[in-house]
Order: structure tokens, then C-alpha cells, then sequence
């Protein structure tokens, strides 16, 4: 008997009939949902790929069973912005052409916003601290940090205006 | 009488497979090279646009298609540029010359007074009204290239050159579905396989009824010989399945690599096909200093960020794929062989995967799906490979030992140089040297390919800048061709680069030391090539370097050099690093020269890249057997973090040169060597077995 779990995705209340309660969290997303920006790395918990925001907190949401999330807030990058209506990371991750294959870029834009969510100045070693969680294979490290920062400053001047 | 054309344009000289006006204001540009995360298909559409003087936002550029595309082998080598760009400006200089010839006519003019603008025919500077599309009714592009089209001079090109966005970035910033990963397709199946572990094993039992209660949800079995597969339309299940049916399928005639197979060392044992390059081996002469040195690498992974993922759909006979591989023409060639189709009832689309670096699990996912696709007529299949899958069954880059042996004449400089490799294959491409793995399942496999490497002509395999540039009289490379190897191995960025030039940067480096110099001095004392010479001043500059630093404090300063395969970009890398137990990189400072530069802010990204590639592989990376391939997740195949990566500047040098020269792999072999070298000045020992790992580190300072 298929079951239903409801709970909020990028601001919108969303019930999802699923046979099994143990679906991952992430296959909901990408197969249910058709939210397909949060990306299928490693399934084990290790890579970042499927960094989602949970109730405001970074988690990865490859192995994370729908029932655990029922009635809480998810917010995935699709939920970050838009190509009309960019996050200022997302704006400074084209800035900085912060990416060279781009599939790591979605999770570590979710780790960069919780990272900015609890600290508006946060340092290089801090940065790099928040996204240790993260793989990127292609070595863009520098730029995503450089992205992040940048990113930190137009969110304070914004904040300050 | 024409310059000889550009290789992939005298391969595809038709120009309607390069260049197409199909309405107003639009231009298609085709390449054969596709986007692995490198901004390859943005610079094409930056010398496109220059080449054919449009505004970039007018372009819309295809790629890796077996239907339209012209067929460019691989995208690999770091070759895209350095002979798929060129290509592509002649083709586009071709087609611009087509239609000023068509436009003197209608306007009854010299072609001498013709100009054009964002795609407009100007007269004399003045508008014509006419304009590509307006002509293109008469220009026929259904015409072989003839090399007639003037290439603008590099100082001319305005658009290339310039720090264009990259066209792939915004989708994968804004979480579109860009990636193959992300293709549904109506009525499509998702699908695992349960990998046969090696070439001959035979399938034992199949649990299925644990295999389905793992599922939790309807499955179906494909089986073909011992190729079995799982297909359902529920991915969650099918993975679940895959999952379990590894430990639900029982193997007979398993084979399995052995830790003591995991070591380069193993190799020297083997049997071996005997290649030898350059000069006859002198007999060392009375007097001559004589110095030789061994350097071990084992092997690594792509270690792809997602596994790989294949789609495919067979119907009528035809079938359509779609991968992310590195050359769609070659992958057509493998399945119409190992398939048993003909090749025009195939058809490959590359889709976007992540950064593949080489021969990953690309290829034979599409042939998975394919295999798959041909069982189940009219269903598209969709195979993407599990995490602990890509990371056992990816080929793997071969383990090498390289051993140097150089004659130094009383300065201290050598004058005979011999490099001595020890390899598997770097060339187990489908289609090249290799089969598809899915194909080896079937009930009748493909045989086993003949002993082969990279050609030399292509820049070698295991050989790959194994003969240094240094003005040294004599110079040869004697390569062992391992025919053995305990898992398939193929190419990596770099291939055989890294640990070669790693091998003869240290020897220049211990060299150096013994002849009480710098080594920078001495590296500038050893070769008379200006361009080589200008990247290491400017990394030694770049870096402050100072001479005679002493020698043994716990941090170090290494530098190296190499112009990759000793006709593509020349490259300076300055590490530097502290040691206690682990290795803590501080700054890397880099000079290149890749000659004409079509985008700095790209072949800048691609340096980086390859710079922190390098060093994780350098300071981390070896894969482990134990009982089969023991690295198959990122916690037993680690790679360098956020928090362990280096400051990095780069300074690129002779961008308005006319030639472009490859860069995208030009960083991984003086890094490697840098890095190796700046150990070596922290710790005062030399280390030559990579990685440098802490167990290395510290077993080598106990032995002091």
C-alpha cells in the first residue's frame, strides 16, 4: 500500500505517494519531484553531490529515508535561485567562474549557503572547513572559496544598504 | 597552392559538418570535441565567432553527434585546441571567404572592399544590406574545405583572447537538468548490472529471491551469457537491487588482484614486449660520473565525481545512445564490433557527464544500456553505474617504475640520458586497444586485443615525456610493455607524463645538487630553448626564489619543469610545503606557455585543475587490492580536500602567439615533480616511491 509523506520543498508543500518509506530522500527529489539539481554522487553519504537544506541545516540526502523527513522544510538549489532572480553565491559562482564540470556545484552551493546563514564574514580556513564535506574532483577549490567570499561581501553590503 | 589543411578538417573536409546559417541572425557551429567540464565547446564558439566575425550570443554550438558532427576522434590529449580549434578557425575562415565571394558578386565589387560585422556585409565600411543569412540561399556549404579562407592573424582576433563566460556554467549553477544523469525519457527503465569480475568468470547461482526482497518494489532480470542485469521502472528499487545482488550472485572463475600486486614493484617481473627510442646506449665511458635512480608509482583512479550512466534505445533495428564518453565515433565503432551491428544503424549523442579526466566507466555504461537496449526492443534503458562499481571496474591508470640512468660530463651535466619504464597499457580505449566491458559477458566475447600502447606519433603512452628536453647529446627511452596487468588499465590525463617527468625532474634536481648549484641555475644551464627558459625564470621570479635556501627545516621549496609531451605547452611549477607527519601544501606558483590563448580565465581554471589533481594524486592517491580492488569509496580512495588545498598564481606567457599549444594536462607532471623536490629540500631526504603518503614519510625518516 503505497504511503503518503508530505513536507515542503523550495517554499512549497509537496505530498508524495511512495511505496516504501525507506526511499531515499534524493530519489524523491529527482525521480517524484523532477528537482534533478541535486545530484546522485556516491549514495553512501561521503561526496556532497545531494546536499540539500533541512530545516536550515546542511544535510547529505542520498541514504536520508523520506519517512525522517515528513512535515520538515527542504530547500535544494533550485530553491537558491534563479537565472532571473540569482542568490548573490550563485551570482559569484558565475563571477568567478567558480566550476569546471559542475556536478559537485549544486551540494557545495547548499554548503556554502548554511555557511553563510550562521557566519555573514566567514574566513578562508572557515570556508574550507564548511565545504570539507564536499568533493570536487576537477580542483576549481580556489575559485569556490574566492566565489564564497565574494559572495559574503555583496550579502553584507546588501544587508547594509 | 593551400597550406596543408588542419588533421580533423582534412578528416571532415565537408564544411556543412562544421558550419550552418539555418535562420536569421543564427549561426550552428559543429565540433567534433565535446564539454568534459573544460570549456571546450566555449572557446570553440569564441574562435567561431572571431573567425567568422559574429557577436558569440549568435552561436549555438553542437557537439559529439555520430548524425551531424564531424568526427574528431577523442576529446582527449589536450589536443582540442592545439588541433580541433585550429581546425575549426580554418573551417570558419573557409566558410567566410565562400560568402565574401558570393557577396562581390551580388554587389559587383572586389572582395578587397568588403568587410563584416556581427554577421553584416559592409562595403567600403558602409552597410551593404546584405548580411550570412541573406546570402546563405547561394552559398552552397555542401563543399569540401580547401584551406583557401585567410585565418585572421592572432593579434587581429578579438573575441578569442578574451575571458568569455562559459556557456555550461549557469545551467549546473542553477541546478538545470544539464547532466546525462539527468535525462528521463518516456516509458524509460532504469538498470544496474551485476558485474561479471573479470574477463571469463561464469555465473554460479542467482539468489533472485533475496535479491527482490532487497528491492522492495517489482524487478526484472536480463541476463545474456553471463551479462546480468536488473531493470525496473523504480530507480530506488533497481538500485536496491544492484546493491544486493552483489553479494546474492555467486562467481565461478574469479580472479582477483593481491596486495602484492598493488605495488609498481610487482611489474618488474612480468613479461614484457621491448620497445627502445632514441639514441644506440653508449658504453659508459672511463672517468664519466655516472648517477641512476629508480621512482615507483602505483595506481590511481579517475575517481569521477558520479558514477558513469549510459541511455539507450533500440527499435527498428536502430539504436540510439547516449553517453558521456570522450569520442562518439570511436564508441559507435566499438558497439557496431563487439554488438555485432552495422555502424550506420547507430547512433551516439555525448550528454554532459562530470569530469571524466581520461577512460573512465563512460563507454561502458552506454554499452551496458546498449546491451540492455537490444533485449528489451522499444524500451529505453537507463544504466547508471554504483559508486562502489565505477570506483572497481573504472580502468584504472597502470602502475609504472621508471628508472633513470645518466653520464655527466665534468661540470656535472649530463651527457647521456637513458629512462627505463616499466608499464602496463595506458590504452585500453574500445575501439583503440580495449574492449567494452559489458561485451566480455556476452556469450560470445570479443578476443582479448594484441599487446599496444599510445602511438609515440600521438604522443606515447607509458613513453609520454619520457625523454627529457634538456640539451643532453644522447638520449634514450628503453619502455617495457607490460603485458600482465592484475586490472585493466587505461588513459588518465597525462597518462605516462606525470611519472616520468617526475622521475627525471627529481634526477635534474639531485643532478643540480651535486654539482653544488641552484636548481633553477642549473635547469637554465641545460637547455638553450627560450620558451622553456622564460617559463622558469618566471616561476622562480613569481615566487621569489632565492638560491641556496637551506636545506632540512620542515619546509621546502621544490621547482620543476616540462613542456608536455615535448610539443604542447611548456609549464614551470614552484611548490611550496611543510612537513611534519603529513605534507601541508602552501602555494604553488605556475608559468605557462600554451601559446595562442583562446580564453585566459579557462586555461587558467584548467591549470588550477590540474595542479590539485596532481597533487592529491601525488600526496594521497594509490589504489589497493585486497582480495579485489580494495579503493572503491571516497573513505578508502581519499582525494585532497577544501581544507588541503594550496594558494595558487598563474602567469601565462606568449598568449598572442599564432599556434595554440595544448594546457590541460600540462601541470600534472612538474607539479607531481615540485612537490617531490620541495619534500626533498624540507625533510633533507629524497622519497621516490608515490604517494607521498604519511606511513612513506615517516618510514622513510626512520631509516635516516
Amino acid at each position: 500500500m503505497p504511503k503518503d509523506f508530505d513536507f515542503s520543498v523550495n517554499g512549497r508543500s509537496v505530498s508524495v505517494s511512495l511505496d516504501s518509506e525507506e526511499t531515499p530522500l534524493l530519489d524523491v527529489l529527482r525521480n517524484e519531484l523532477g528537482l534533478v539539481g541535486t545530484r546522485f554522487g556516491c549514495g553512501l553519504e561521503q561526496c556532497g553531490c545531494c546536499m540539500v537544506l533541512i530545516d536550515g541545516a546542511p544535510e547529505k540526502c542520498c541514504t536520508k529515508p523520506v519517512w525522517s523527513i515528513a512535515g520538515k522544510t527542504i530547500t535544494t538549489v533550485e530553491g537558491l535561485g534563479s537565472a532571473e532572480h540569482p542568490h548573490p553565491l550563485q551570482t559569484a559562482f558565475l563571477d568567478e567562474q567558480a566550476g569546471q564540470c559542475g556536478y559537485c556545484l549544486a551540494g557545495i552551493l547548499i554548503s556554502a549557503k548554511a555557511l553563510l546563514d550562521r557566519n555573514q564574514a566567514p574566513t578562508r580556513a572557515e570556508i574550507a572547513q564548511a565545504l570539507d564535506g564536499n568533493i570536487c574532483r576537477c580542483g576549481s577549490h580556489n575559485r569556490i572559496m574566492r566565489a564564497v567570499e565574494k559572495a559574503a561581501a555583496a550579502m553584507r553590503a546588501g544587508a547594509d544598504r | 597552392m593551400n597550406a596543408p589543411l588542419p588533421g580533423p578538417l582534412e578528416a571532415n573536409p565537408d564544411l556543412d559538418r562544421w558550419v550552418d546559417f539555418p535562420a536569421p541572425g543564427k549561426v550552428i557551429v559543429l565540433t567534433g570535441r565535446v564539454e568534459l567540464g573544460q570549456g571546450v565547446l566555449t572557446a570553440m564558439a569564441q574562435i567561431a565567432a572571431d573567425e567568422l566575425d559574429v557577436g558569440m550570443e549568435r552561436i549555438t554550438i553542437r557537439s559529439g553527434d555520430t548524425e551531424k558532427a564531424p568526427n574528431e576522434g577523442y576529446t582527449a590529449g589536450s589536443q582540442s585546441i592545439q588541433f580541433g580549434g585550429v581546425a575549426m578557425r580554418q573551417a570558419c575562415a573557409d566558410v567566410r571567404a565562400l560568402f565574401l565571394e558570393q557577396a562581390a558578386k551580388v554587389l559587383r565589387c572586389p572582395t578587397s572592399e568588403l568587410s563584416i560585422a556581427d554577421g553584416k556585409f559592409l562595403r567600403n565600411g558602409c552597410s551593404t544590406g546584405q548580411d550570412y543569412w541573406t546570402l546563405a540561399g547561394a552559398v552552397d556549404l555542401r563543399v569540401k574545405a580547401t584551406g583557401a579562407g585567410v585565418r585572421k592573424r592572432a593579434t587581429d582576433l578579438r573575441i578569442v583572447g578574451s575571458n568569455s563566460a562559459r556557456l555550461d556554467l549557469p545551467a549546473k549553477i542553477f541546478g538545470d537538468a544539464v547532466f546525462i544523469h539527468d535525462m528521463r525519457i518516456n516509458g524509460m527503465m532504469h538498470a544496474r548490472v551485476v558485474r561479471q569480475p573479470n574477463r571469463g568468470a561464469t555465473i554460479g547461482s542467482i539468489d533472485e529471491k533475496a535479491i527482490r526482497r532487497a528491492a522492495r518494489g517489482p524487478i526484472e532480470f536480463v541476463c545474456n551469457g553471463n551479462f546480468l542485469a536488473i531493470i525496473g521502472s523504480n530507480e530506488t528499487s533497481v538500485e536496491a537491487a544492484g546493491a544486493a545482488a552483489v553479494n546474492h550472485v555467486a562467481w565461478e572463475n574469479v580472479e582477483t588482484p593481491t596486495p602484492a600486486q598493488q605495488e609498481a614493484s610487482w611489474l618488474l617481473q612480468r613479461p614484457v614486449v621491448e620497445r627502445v627510442f632514441g639514441a644506440p646506449e653508449a658504453a659508459n665511458p672511463q672517468g664519466r660520473q655516472r648517477y641512476e635512480a629508480t621512482f615507483t608509482r602505483g595506481y590511481l583512479a579517475h575517481a569521477s565525481i558520479s558514477p558513469s550512466c549510459g541511455l539507450a534505445l533500440y527499435r527498428d533495428g536502430k539504436l540510439t545512445v547516449w553517453t558521456h564518453c570522450q569520442g562518439v565515433y570511436p564508441l559507435r565503432a566499438a558497439l557496431a564490433k563487439e554488438l555485432k551491428l552495422e555502424p550506420d544503424s547507430i547512433f551516439v549523442h555525448h550528454v554532459q557527464g562530470s569530469g571524466c579526466y581520461g577512460h573512465n566507466g563512460a563507454d561502458d555504461a552506454a554499452a551496458d544500456a546498449a546491451i540492455i537496449a537490444m533485449q528489451q526492443p522499444g524500451k529505453p534503458i537507463r544504466v547508471r553505474w554504483r559508486r562502489e562499481e565505477e570506483f572497481i571496474y573504472e580502468p584504472k591508470t597502470p602502475a609504472m617504475v621508471v628508472k633513470v640512468r645518466a653520464l655527466l660530463d665534468e661540470a656535472g651535466k649530463p651527457v647521456d640520458w637513458t629512462q627505463e619504464i616499466w608499464s602496463p597499457t595506458h590504452n585500453l580505449r574500445p575501439g583503440a586497444g580495449g574492449n567494452l566491458l559489458g561485451a566480455l559477458a556476452l556469450p560470445d566475447p570479443p578476443p582479448e586485443p594484441p599487446p599496444n600502447d599510445v602511438a609515440e606519433s600521438n604522443g606515447g603512452g607509458a613513453t609520454r615525456n619520457g625523454e627529457p628536453l634538456y640539451d643532453i647529446p644522447a638520449k634514450r627511452i628503453l619502455h617495457h610493455l607490460v603485458t600482465e596487468a592484475p586490472v585493466r588499465t587505461s588513459a588518465l590525463r597525462g597518462l605516462g607524463a606525470m611519472p616520468n617527468i617526475f622521475a627525471m625532474e627529481t634526477c635534474i634536481d639531485e643532478l643540480a645538487a651535486r654539482a653544488g648549484q641552484d636548481p633553477v641555475r642549473y635547469r637554465l644551464s641545460i637547455t638553450a630553448d627560450a620558451r622553456a627558459r622564460a617559463v622558469i625564470e618566471n616561476a622562480a621570479a613569481m615566487a621569489k626564489w632565492q638560491a641556496g635556501a637551506t636545506a632540512g627545516t620542515g619546509t621546502g621549496r621544490g621547482i620543476a619543469f616540462a613542456r608536455y609531451k615535448n610539443r604542447a605547452a611548456y609549464c614551470a611549477v614552484v611548490v611550496e610545503l611543510s612537513v611534519e607527519e603529513e605534507i601541508r601544501l602552501h602555494h604553488v606558483w605556475c608559468a605557462t606557455d600554451g601559446g595562442l590563448i583562446i580564453n585566459p580565465d579557462g586555461v587558467i581554471n584548467q591549470l588550477e585543475g590540474g595542479i590539485i589533481q596532481s597533487a592529491s594524486w601525488v600526496l594521497k592517491e594509490q589504489v589497493r587490492f585486497d582480495n579485489g580492488v580494495a579503493s572503491f569509496d571516497w573513505e578508502t580512495y581519499p582525494v585532497l580536500k577544501f581544507s588541503e588545498v594550496p594558494e595558487i598564481d598563474i602567469e601565462l606567457l606568449n598568449t598572442r602567439d599564432d599556434v595554440p599549444l595544448g594546457i590541460g594536462e600540462v601541470t600534472a607532471g612538474p607539479t607531481a615533480a615540485a612537490i617531490g623536490n620541495a619534500v626533498s629540500h624540507a625533510l633533507g631526504v629524497r622519497i621516490r616511491d608515490l604517494p607521498l603518503t604519511r606511513e612513506r614519510i615517516m618510514a622513510t625518516l626512520l631509516k635516516e
